[in-house]
């Protein structure tokens, strides 16, 4: 028999699914999936987006994927768009660093400097 | 657990079942499983999207890419372009989704189709997974329950109730609140909960569309009732003719005994309850709640007089209540979100909203929920798309063989329970069956009043004979054999018959007979005095003629005439001899130069 409380829990754990059934606002994490995207590695790095959003307590983030933006040789691209603000594109994404993103991006609202266009762009 | 990236929703109801939905979905699991993409899109098998018209319908979330009308070959490019490669397949979707202007994708709400919805009992329909009851906990589910059984007296759910406004979805409109109070002032050992979902209107399938897509909610709302009146024992009486509704029912009841929320001390509160499914066997009459009651007992269905009510002397001879399958849908949602938020839906006196099914001469066909006070108008042409082919509305019925038409002229009117009876018909169960300018009105009557004699139990004199003659008098109407008179003599009939019959169905088959008279009483005039059908309708009435002018004589329609009723000589005008002529329409069909003449 399920209590209250059961019924709480599995109603969280479903939040995340049933939410992405809906149009909605949410951030949206694009990962580059073009033949370039993915022959840099584009897969592995879509599918950690996925494992690490899905440990965390973020509801409503989307996972999309898109085609090529015309800057091959920075594959894997991810670009996030957070509501109103500018987006930010995250440039030779590896699965590694993708858990930093995700906590301090998309839980905390800072994106990653390092990781971005605008840093590699410096090199 | 796990995250996908996608969803892959595919309505599973019964229009798109037909329509082999779960060959499309069985063709999206292995082409998902062949790319590995298995663990990142999910697909999902949902109840009624609504436009039933576009059948069957794909969503692929997040981007909300409506996908209607999908054949099995379009499956692999939806899952190559969209699913593998990002890429939405524009040509594949709704065509109203895609916005003419700036070719972006709009969001489902913002097609003609859904703009003017606004989904309460159909809240889940479409979205979640009918046969999964996580699903539906994931949406609030079982939430309404668990606030009833810990928080409120039975009292409050009444108040509550009445607050609301909420009344009765089955036709008659009657006040849930007051009803459930009755039942609660019923002293007995025993109480039973019903649901009616005998839903057997030609045209209508709302509470099939809840019962496939989010049967949680009524056996929620059910269990909710048993708290209220002190019930332990509920039954649904489903039409055994919807095989989907039943299967997911027994999944879902099994799966809520599974998870404590049937059966024994639910939640831990120490209140029991379950339920039971009822098959009835296809007669209209069983929707009657006392011939309702009368066949979940065993015997045959028929109904019974009134006083007692239920609510005092129903199933098994004790208090009972009876609620229509849209009824219950709606109750968790108002006890979450209060009597307030329900009461600002609607009119004055009609409340919250209604699902109707659209059908007949529309272009699309599908499942509505609109709020109360909506006209007509909307309905027809803003949700609906108007007429097939440019055709002109001539009217709608509404409350399918117990409620009347409405007509052209009153396309502005507001829909809710009393400007329907107002207007001489009834909100019915949601039944909507638009009719356009081919359509005979005498013709529709004899249609409707055919049905009611059908399925007339047989057990009332009114019911019984009455119906049938006056079935007799439309039909001698239709076949060019009207007498002066006859109009009288059908209103004292469905006069008589409406003060007499012994049960709903009975005292409403009169209906659409009287609502045309109403609004029509000229095109039956016509057909008695002039033995002539304006709309072309009524086979027996028309009239073959050859337009001399454009006749140029070749004999095709002669040669093609099975009853050998068409001479002439060739290079001259034919002739049609109306005495031997059987109506067939073939030489109509035949002629090149337009020369044959339909009145």
């Amino acid at each position: 028999m399920k209590t209250l409380a059961d019924l709480q829990a599995i109603r969280e754990s479903k939040l995340q699914e049933l939410h992405n059934r809906r149009e909605h606002d949410g951030p949206r994490v694009v990962v580059g999936m073009a033949t370039c995207g993915i022959a840099a590695g584009a897969r592995p790095v879509l599918q950690a987006f996925m494992s690490e959003i899905a440990k965390s307590d973020l509801k409503d983030v989307m996972i999309q994927q898109m085609g090529c933006i015309g800057m091959c040789r920075l594959e894997p691209i991810v670009e996030i768009f957070r509501g109103s603000e500018d987006k930010v594109t995250y440039v030779h994404m590896t699965p590694d660093k993708v858990a930093r993103v995700v906590s301090e991006h998309l839980v905390n609202g800072r994106p990653v400097m390092e990781y971005t266009i605008g840093a590699a762009e410096q090199h | 657990m796990n995250l996908f990236r996608s969803q892959v929703l595919i309505c599973g109801g019964t229009g798109c079942t037909s329509s082999d939905s779960p060959k499309l979905a069985a063709r999206f699991e292995t082409l998902l499983a062949e790319k590995g993409l298995d663990k990142e899109v999910k697909i999902v098998r949902t109840g009624c999207f609504g436009l039933c018209e576009a059948g069957p319908v794909v969503i692929v979330y997040p981007e909300g890419a409506f996908y209607s009308r999908v054949k099995l070959e379009d499956v692999d490019e939806i899952v190559e372009e969209h699913l593998v490669k990002g890429r939405i397949v524009r040509h594949l979707l709704y065509h109203d989704s895609v916005d003419e202007q700036t070719q972006s994708i709009k969001a489902l709400d913002d097609t003609r189709f859904y703009r003017k919805q606004k989904r309460v009992a159909l809240r889940n329909c479409g979205v979640i997974d009918p046969e999964n009851i996580d699903d539906y906990i994931a949406t609030d589910g079982y939430m309404a329950l668990a606030k009833v059984l810990t928080e409120w007296q039975p009292q409050d759910v009444i108040d509550c109730l009445k607050a609301s406004g909420l009344r009765g979805r089955g036709g008659a409109g009657f006040p849930t609140g007051n009803k459930w109070a009755f039942a609660v002032g019923s002293k007995s050992d025993k109480k039973y909960v019903l649901c009616n979902a005998d839903e057997g209107d030609p045209g209508a399938f709302m509470d099939r569309s809840v019962l496939e897509g989010d049967p949680h909610a009524v056996l929620e709302a059910m269990a909710i009732a048993g708290y209220t009146i002190g019930s332990d024992q509920g039954y649904i009486y489903v039409r055994a003719e919807y095989p989907i509704a039943v299967k997911r029912l027994t999944i879902a009841i099994g799966q809520a005994r599974a998870y404590g929320l049937l059966g024994k001390n639910i939640l831990g509160t120490g209140f029991n309850f379950d339920i039971e499914l009822r098959l009835g066997a296809g007669a209209f009459v069983c929707g009657e709640e006392t011939a309702l009651m009368t066949s979940i007992e065993g015997n045959r269905g028929e109904p019974r007089p009134r006083p007692p009510f239920p609510a005092v002397k129903g199933l098994f001879g004790k208090p009972s209540i009876l609620n229509n399958v849209e009824t219950y849908a709606n109750i968790p949602q108002i006890i979450l979100k209060g009597a307030d938020w329900f009461a600002s839906m609607g009119t004055e006196k009609s409340k919250g909203t209604k699902v109707f099914a659209l059908g007949g001469k529309i272009n699309n066909t599908g499942l509505v929920e609109v709020e109360m006070g909506t006209t007509l108008r909307e309905i027809v042409e803003d949700i609906g798309g108007g007429c097939p082919n440019g055709k002109k509305f001539k009217a709608a019925q509404t409350g399918g063989p117990s409620g009347g038409c409405i007509p052209a002229s009153m396309l502005d009117i507001k829909i809710d329970y009393d400007n329907l009876i107002a207007a001489g018909s009834m909100m019915g169960s949601g039944g909507l069956i638009v009719m356009d300018e081919d359509n005979c009105m005498v013709d529709i009557a004899r249609f409707f009043l055919e049905f009611t004699v059908d399925e007339s139990c047989g057990k009332c004199t009114p019911c019984r004979v009455g119906t049938r003659r006056m079935l007799e008098i439309l039909q001698r109407i239709t076949e060019g054999k009207g007498e002066e008179g006859d109009i009288e003599r059908l209103e004292t009939l469905a006069k008589t018959i409406q003060a007499s019959a012994l049960c709903g169905l009975g005292q409403t088959a009169p209906n659409p007979v009287l609502s045309t008279l109403r609004y029509f009483r000229d095109e039956y005039e016509v057909h008695i005095k002039e033995k002539r059908c304006p709309a072309g309708q009524c086979k027996k009435l028309l009239r073959y003629t050859i337009v001399a002018d454009k006749c140029k004589g070749c004999g095709l329609c002669a040669r093609n005439c099975p009853v050998k009723c068409i001479s002439g000589e060739v290079r001259k005008p034919f002739v049609i001899d109306s005495s031997k002529c059987i109506k067939c329409g073939a030489c109509m069909d035949n002629c090149r130069f337009g020369a044959i003449e339909r009145k």
